[in-house]
């Protein structure tokens, strides 16, 4: 029985594209929903004594010039406040308490977050640059480990492609999430995409190294042949890592706390996305270089519109 | 008996020897302890744990000044001596960027307070009240300006008392901003500030009362003892911000360290830490602020206990059912990872939030990688008819590279986590990088060590040979490979 892998990639390839361009759209058009930790502003906790309805609290609010707060309520008579920033420790914020509760009664401060609008800037400045790091270090790195191959910066760049593959998916998807559910984006979600970055190119390069390693002996088959070959023969580690990890993500996604959900539901997309292109992509770009398949498709397009002109004259 | 068996009971003895001091460790209680060398190991809970508050404050120095370096140290060291003087367990307080500063408080009780101690741009003096008693919250005008400039008589040049000849009655400079109208009392004479001020401490006196304790520098001293020795029996005003908060009587000359009884024994340690704080160097803002409930936290960790246990049973399971013999040995190895990790985490200290138990989680999942790539390599090896103890020498030899590569393109990115979480409210995210890289790291040696050995230790059995054990039929014909294609 021979499997073949590599021979279909343009299938595999359409299959990630069906994945990456919906939410791509929702970047361009929609972007993310970024949470205060990008956009500065107050995220308010409180557990009430009694139910309370939000415009109540809302009407509070008004009072001190944050009228347009928004009040969730939660579980166990908890209301959950959005609104622009609140100083910790300011006076408004002690004024804001007592008013809260002569209103209601006693309150309990469950939690209370407030980012500064400039310091918002700053996060998302630094967790773009962190991505591009990763990305050039995990480059600089497989050049590196490869560098007794023929062409050890393609092996680099596949991984980085593949990468970005996972990265576009997962971001793509919290876009998505953003419009439809609310989801807001965090620096814990930035944490979440450097550990997919860091988990995609460890799954590929467990294949890479076989290729390396295959490449070496390969009397007389062809590189395609060898891809394949290597990819079928770590095919069933891919899969048997990304289910440990994905078990222990998923026990963690029931049994743990609410605080950490969408970072772990960011993560098993992320880890899902990065063993499906491990196997169907990275080594696939691999291929599709050393074949020229690019060169290829260009010339024949330049042939084409060659023709075309040369019809029309 | 060959060499090597001699050597794999030497590393056995070392697994044995290293799990048994993790344990050791990670087991709470004093009780295996007899002396007392786990005092300062534990477990170090971050603040979405156990509750807390984080702030970052931000230095807003005047219109056209800039923050030197000096000053914010000098900044940090005053906000450090505020927090010691809340009294909280385990607090941090460190520089960020060129003008921040990160303080974590675990378990304080009333950060809103917390934040206003901070803040506090307290100009403290000693001043000459002209014999009054002045009720604490009088607002009082000295010869280092009114309460109107405030944040003005902050920086740090204002030295006090230069002129002690200075004539009481003179304006004050800051009178002419017309922010706000200047009061029309009185303009009392300063005689020491904070910055005279060597340290102030409660203690008791002589008849156990509670009362504030404090000394001046030597360059202050000589003042001082002219003052108090010409007031005696006469009150003087201690005021923060130009605004009174004590006025105790001159009971004896002082000349370098004196007591400040009649405070109500509440707020003997809050005098005590508002006089030696001093001044701040510069204003602070706050720009980023978080504050955890201990329920929350509490709840947390019981969810998060849960989900790891559910994460090592699932795991374990299912390198059982797939792996046979080996799963079971690297089950052994998770163990043993989890229990050193555990113990690491504790002696490096590293921090534990929600985020670092879930890298640490995932790291239960990502450790037995290593154990997945040796022994899918020691089925092929066995498939193609090598011999058990050949298949597992290959299999690790041939595993290694991949598992080095691999591991350090995560070393990489967590480094880089580190990097970045420094910006987006210290511990949380750096918890989650080290956690990553700590896990990373010893899943290595656990992984393939501990694993290797226990497995060279089996080989002197005669029923390890069955290929069962590996869950290889016996009788499968080896896959094609260009290895042996190649007559290699």
């Amino acid at each position: 029985m021979k499997i073949d892998i590599v021979g279909k990639r343009y299938w595999w390839f359409a299959l990630s594209l069906v994945f990456i361009l919906p939410g791509l759209f929702s970047i361009v058009t929609e972007g993310l929903k970024l949470g205060i930790d990008f956009t500065g502003g107050t995220i308010w906790e409180l557990q009430m004594s009694r139910p309370v309805e939000p415009a109540q609290v809302d009407a509070v609010l008004g009072q001190f010039g944050y009228g347009d707060a928004l009040v969730q309520t939660s579980q166990n008579n908890g209301i959950i406040i959005r609104m622009k920033e609140l100083k910790e420790g300011s006076d408004t914020k002690a004024q804001i308490s007592n008013a809260l509760t002569a209103k209601f009664g006693a309150t309990k401060e469950l939690e209370f977050q407030a980012v500064g609008p400039s310091l918002g800037v700053e996060i998302r400045n630094r967790a773009m640059v962190a991505i591009v790091l990763a990305s050039i270090g995990v480059l600089i790195y497989i050049a590196y480990a490869f560098r007794n191959t023929q062409n050890p910066i393609l092996y680099g760049i596949a991984a980085i492609i593949a990468m970005l593959h996972d990265v576009t998916i997962l971001v793509g998807i919290f876009s998505i999430l953003g419009w439809v559910s609310g989801v807001e984006v965090d620096s814990l979600f930035v944490t979440a995409v450097l550990t997919v970055i860091g988990f995609s190119v460890h799954d590929t390069i467990v294949v890479f190294d076989r290729i390396r390693e295959n490449l070496g002996h390969r009397a007389g088959r062809s590189f395609e042949e060898v891809v394949n070959y290597s990819v079928v023969q770590t095919v069933v580690r891919s899969l048997n890592t990304s289910l440990t990890v994905v078990f222990t993500l998923v026990a963690l996604y029931l049994f743990g706390g609410e605080s950490t959900r969408w970072f772990v539901f960011a993560l098993l997309i992320g880890i899902i996305c990065g063993t499906y292109s491990s196997i169907f992509n990275a080594s696939q770009v691999l291929v599709v270089w050393e074949n020229r398949e690019i060169h290829r498709f260009i010339a024949r397009l330049r042939g084409g519109l060659q023709r075309q002109a040369t019809t029309r004259v | 008996m060959r060499g090597f068996r001699w050597n794999t009971w030497y590393t056995f003895a070392f697994i044995v020897l290293l799990t048994l001091s993790a344990a050791w460790i990670d087991i709470p209680g004093d009780r295996i302890d007899p002396f007392g060398w786990k005092q300062h190991v534990f477990v170090h809970q971050g603040l979405d744990l156990q509750g807390g508050l984080q702030v970052v404050l931000q230095a807003k120095p005047a219109p056209g000044q800039s923050v030197s370096s000096g000053t914010l140290q000098g900044t940090l060291t005053t906000i450090k001596r505020r927090v010691n003087g809340l009294g909280v367990s385990e607090p941090l307080v460190q520089t960020r960027g060129s003008d921040q500063i990160v303080v974590e408080l675990p378990g304080v009780d009333n950060p809103a307070n917390a934040v206003k101690v901070l803040q506090q741009t307290a100009l403290l003096e000693i001043i000459d009240p002209k014999g009054q008693q002045l009720a604490p919250g009088t607002v009082v005008t000295t010869n280092l300006g009114g309460p109107e400039n405030v944040n003005g008589a902050a920086t740090p040049g204002a030295t006090p008392g230069a002129t002690p000849g200075a004539t009481p009655g003179a304006t004050p400079a800051a009178g002419t901003t017309g922010a706000t109208p200047a009061p029309t009392g009185p303009v009392y004479q300063t005689i020491v500030t904070g910055a005279d001020l060597k340290d102030a401490f409660p203690t008791t006196d002589n008849i156990g009362q509670l009362v504030v304790g404090f000394t001046l520098k030597s360059s202050a001293a000589d003042k001082f003892y002219q003052f108090t020795s010409s007031h005696l029996n006469q009150p003087m005003s201690i005021v923060i911000d130009k605004t009174v908060i004590s006025s105790p009587t001159i009971q004896g000359a002082i000349r370098d360290s004196g007591q400040i009884s009649g405070v109500p024994a509440t707020q003997v340690n809050d005098l005590a830490l508002q006089l030696k704080s001093g001044a701040l160097a510069v204003p602070l803002e706050v720009i980023q602020s978080q504050v955890v409930g201990p329920t929350l936290g509490q709840d947390s960790i019981d969810k998060s206990i849960i989900a790891g246990i559910a994460g090592l049973a699932i795991v374990g399971l299912f390198m059982i059912l797939f792996y046979r013999l080996p799963g079971v040995m690297s089950v052994f190895a998770l163990l043993i990872y989890t229990a050193l990790v555990f113990a690491l985490f504790q002696l490096i200290p590293v921090t534990l939030t929600l985020a670092g138990i879930a890298g640490f989680i995932l790291s239960i999942g990502m450790a037995v990688d290593a154990n997945v790539l040796i022994f899918a390599r020691l089925k092929e090896e066995l498939r193609m008819g090598h011999p058990v103890r050949r298949a597992v020498d290959a299999g690790f030899d041939h595993a290694w590279p991949s598992i080095r590569d691999s591991n350090i393109s995560t070393m990489i990115t967590s480094a880089i986590l580190f990097w970045f979480g420094r910006y987006t409210g210290a511990s949380i995210i750096q918890g989650f990088a080290l956690t990553l890289f700590v896990g990373v790291s010893v899943s290595m040696f656990t992984a393939i060590t501990v694993t290797r050995t226990f497995l060279r230790l089996l080989l002197s059995q005669t029923w390890i040979h069955n290929h069962w054990w590996f869950g290889v039929e016996a009788t499968s014909m080896p896959l094609p490979n260009p290895r042996e294609a190649a007559g290699d």
